[in-house]
């Protein structure tokens, strides 16, 4: 649900999905291709077959390992030095990274931060539910509503936190708003730190509501309709069609998305860094990562940070192929 | 999504069946419905309509009116000229252009070639490469920056567009993904044909199969192009002397710190292509997403 999650959220979605038992089978059929070539030739005939695919790969796979695999294996490295991030020593001090990590009140305490996020995506899949199931029933002007629900999540980070800026701001618009209610001396939306994650949680709720909106009601048109056809004979109304067709329908997206929600609400960072630079105890658990490193000059411990937090996504996504087994990844 | 929405109504004889009471509480439902309705599009549409209003007022105009108030003249352009030439937006979205352009190639080229390869060869490794793309999509990017920091230090791109180009054309495993399904509809036959009459493996790539990965290619596009356009952490730290479209509406937080008038006509002009893109490409945006993310 949030900024770094949903960017990579559809990539996560899809490496939990099983892929279709067909295309599956038929992948695994090794024989595809080389299938068809005729069996031997020279050695180095069979050198050049061999390379041939490592070639088409070689792309690919070369940007994978030099910017994911070489920093996230530097990652475990600089976890356990006292890196400053330019000094030409490195010296290792063993697990005092990772103990501080979990001792010190102002990088523990953004964990609580987390929380808000997670309530917030609650609200965010039960709107979008709403919303999806409504909408996949006939209703007038229904692609108008579906464009103006899902567009939020189209728009630029950095314009949604302007937009919010400015709807947020003192006497500004939600005040005014909540003035003609009769609701006066309205809190300071970003100034009060009892408030601040909640006007943050809401604008991400505001922002990523239509990416879960558009993938619920992708999966609610996947169901037959003539199971509701069915059910509607059999005098079953709309709430009972809900419970008893809708939701088990889309039993797997709903799950998936509770587990970004997890992780997600982990590594929230683009709104409220860009809204509050973490101010009044706005900071979330990545934005300490990044002033850590950045800031403060120590990457060794935010290495450990980050290490930290990629175990919990790690643990978190092996829970839910442990809830989900149907969802096993099966690629090869 | 059309066959749910035109689904024929209850059969009539039940409907003349209905209780008074029944379809008072069908209509009831149905106001709700619609009024929940109206209420989204409202949250959804209020904050940027008030911004848009706040980008047509001028500076004086600004403070002394409401948000909600009309601005005096609606072709009051000069915060949109202000925003567009001191905001160097201009430079921003030409940056963005050539940053958006080649990653997408870049994409394409490199992920269908991977897609071809772990397609239609059986070769060694082959599940190795699988687990390496599918493990990659765990690591939370942004924590890891930490550390591709100092790999682009080390290689000399800091500070470059092609620091950026690199980093968004490392190509995910849905763009990959995509063009496998994609590819396994491509009958294998016009491949052994094509060998057949004697082309080579990156004959039957270029002349075959990239032609026909087209609606897959058109997905990619899509969905990579939202995803760069938007982007704002990679080039913030990768990229601070120029901008792109984000870093530069990020800027105005500075000179333009009061100036609400300014920022206001920024975030529209940043917003703009989207709604433009977003008119015209809508069904494919959805099935884009649908599709990467859930089939």
């Amino acid at each position: 649900m949030t900024d770094t999650a949903l960017d990579t959220a559809p990539a996560d979605t899809r490496a939990a999905v099983t892929v279709p038992a067909g295309s599956g089978r038929r992948f695994r059929g090794d024989s595809r291709g080389t299938g068809a070539r005729p069996v031997g030739g020279s050695a180095r005939g069979r050198l050049r077959r061999q390379l041939t695919p490592w070639l088409f790969v070689a792309g690919a796979v070369g940007l994978l390992l030099v910017f994911t695999y070489w920093p996230a294996a530097n990652l475990l490295y600089y976890s356990i030095t006292d890196w400053d991030g330019l000094d030409l020593t490195k010296n290792v001090i063993g697990f005092d990274n990772y103990v501080e990590v979990f001792t010190n009140p102002r990088i523990f305490s953004v964990f609580g931060v987390s929380l808000y996020y997670f309530a917030a995506s609650f609200v965010q899949m039960a709107l979008a539910l709403y919303f999806a199931t409504i909408l996949s029933f006939s209703t007038r002007f229904a692609n108008f509503f579906k464009g103006v629900l899902f567009f939020p999540y189209l728009i630029n980070g950095v314009a949604i936190g302007f937009v919010f800026l400015y709807l947020f701001q003192p006497g500004g618009t939600l005040d005014t708003a909540l003035g003609w209610f009769g609701l006066s001396d309205p809190p300071h939306w970003l100034g009060d730190p009892d408030i601040v994650n909640t006007s943050l949680a809401a604008t991400s709720v505001w922002r990523y509501t239509g990416l879960n909106f558009v993938l619920f009601l992708g999966a609610i048109q996947s169901i037959p309709h003539e199971i509701y056809e069915a059910a509607e004979l059999d005098g079953a109304n709309r709430w009972q069609q809900f419970w008893a067709i809708i939701l088990p329908g889309i039993r797997r997206v709903v799950g998936l998305s509770f587990i970004l929600a997890i992780s997600g609400s982990l590594s929230v960072f683009e709104i409220p860094f860009i809204m509050t630079g973490g101010a009044n105890g706005s900071s979330t658990f990545v934005i300490e990562t990044i002033s850590t490193a950045f800031n403060f000059r120590n990457v060794g411990l935010a290495s450990a940070m980050a290490v930290v937090l990629l175990v919990i996504v790690l643990i978190v996504t092996w829970i839910q192929r442990k809830v989900f087994p149907d969802e096993k990844v099966d690629l090869t | 999504m059309s066959a749910v929405t035109t689904r024929p109504g209850r059969p009539s004889a039940a409907r003349s069946g209905r209780s008074t009471a029944s379809r008072l509480r069908g209509l009831s439902a149905t106001t709700a419905k619609y009024l929940s309705l109206v209420i989204a599009v409202l949250v959804t549409l209020l904050p940027l309509s008030v911004v848009l209003i706040a980008s047509l007022k001028t500076s004086q105009e600004y403070g002394q009116t409401g948000p909600f108030d009309p601005p005096a003249n609606w072709l009051n352009l000069d915060n949109f000229v202000t925003a567009f030439t001191s905001g160097e937006m201009l430079e921003g979205f030409l940056n963005t252009l050539v940053v958006l352009v080649v990653s997408l190639i870049g994409t394409i080229a490199l992920g269908t070639m991977c897609a071809y390869a772990l397609d239609r060869f059986a070769f060694r490794g082959k599940k190795l490469v699988f687990g390496l793309f599918l493990v990659a999509t765990l690591i939370p990017s942004v924590t890891s920056q930490v550390a591709t920091f100092q790999v682009v230090n080390g290689l000399g791109l800091y500070d470059t567009k092609a620091a950026l180009i690199l980093l968004f054309m490392g190509t995910d495993i849905i763009a990959i993904y995509l063009f496998i399904q994609f590819m396994q509809a491509i009958p294998v036959s016009l491949d052994e044909a094509a060998m057949i009459d004697g082309a080579n493996r990156w004959t039957i790539y270029w002349r075959i199969i990239l032609p026909l990965l087209k609606p897959a290619i058109a997905t990619v596009v899509i969905i990579k192009g939202i995803a760069v356009y938007n982007e704002f952490y990679l080039p913030f730290l990768y990229l601070p002397s120029e901008g792109l479209i984000s870093t530069s509406l990020f800027r105005f937080k500075g000179p333009f710190g009061a100036q609400w008038e300014v920022i206001a006509a920024g975030t529209i002009l940043v917003i703009i292509p989207t709604i433009i893109a977003f008119v015209l490409l809508q069904r494919w945006i959805y099935k884009g997403l649908t599709s990467g993310a859930v089939k």
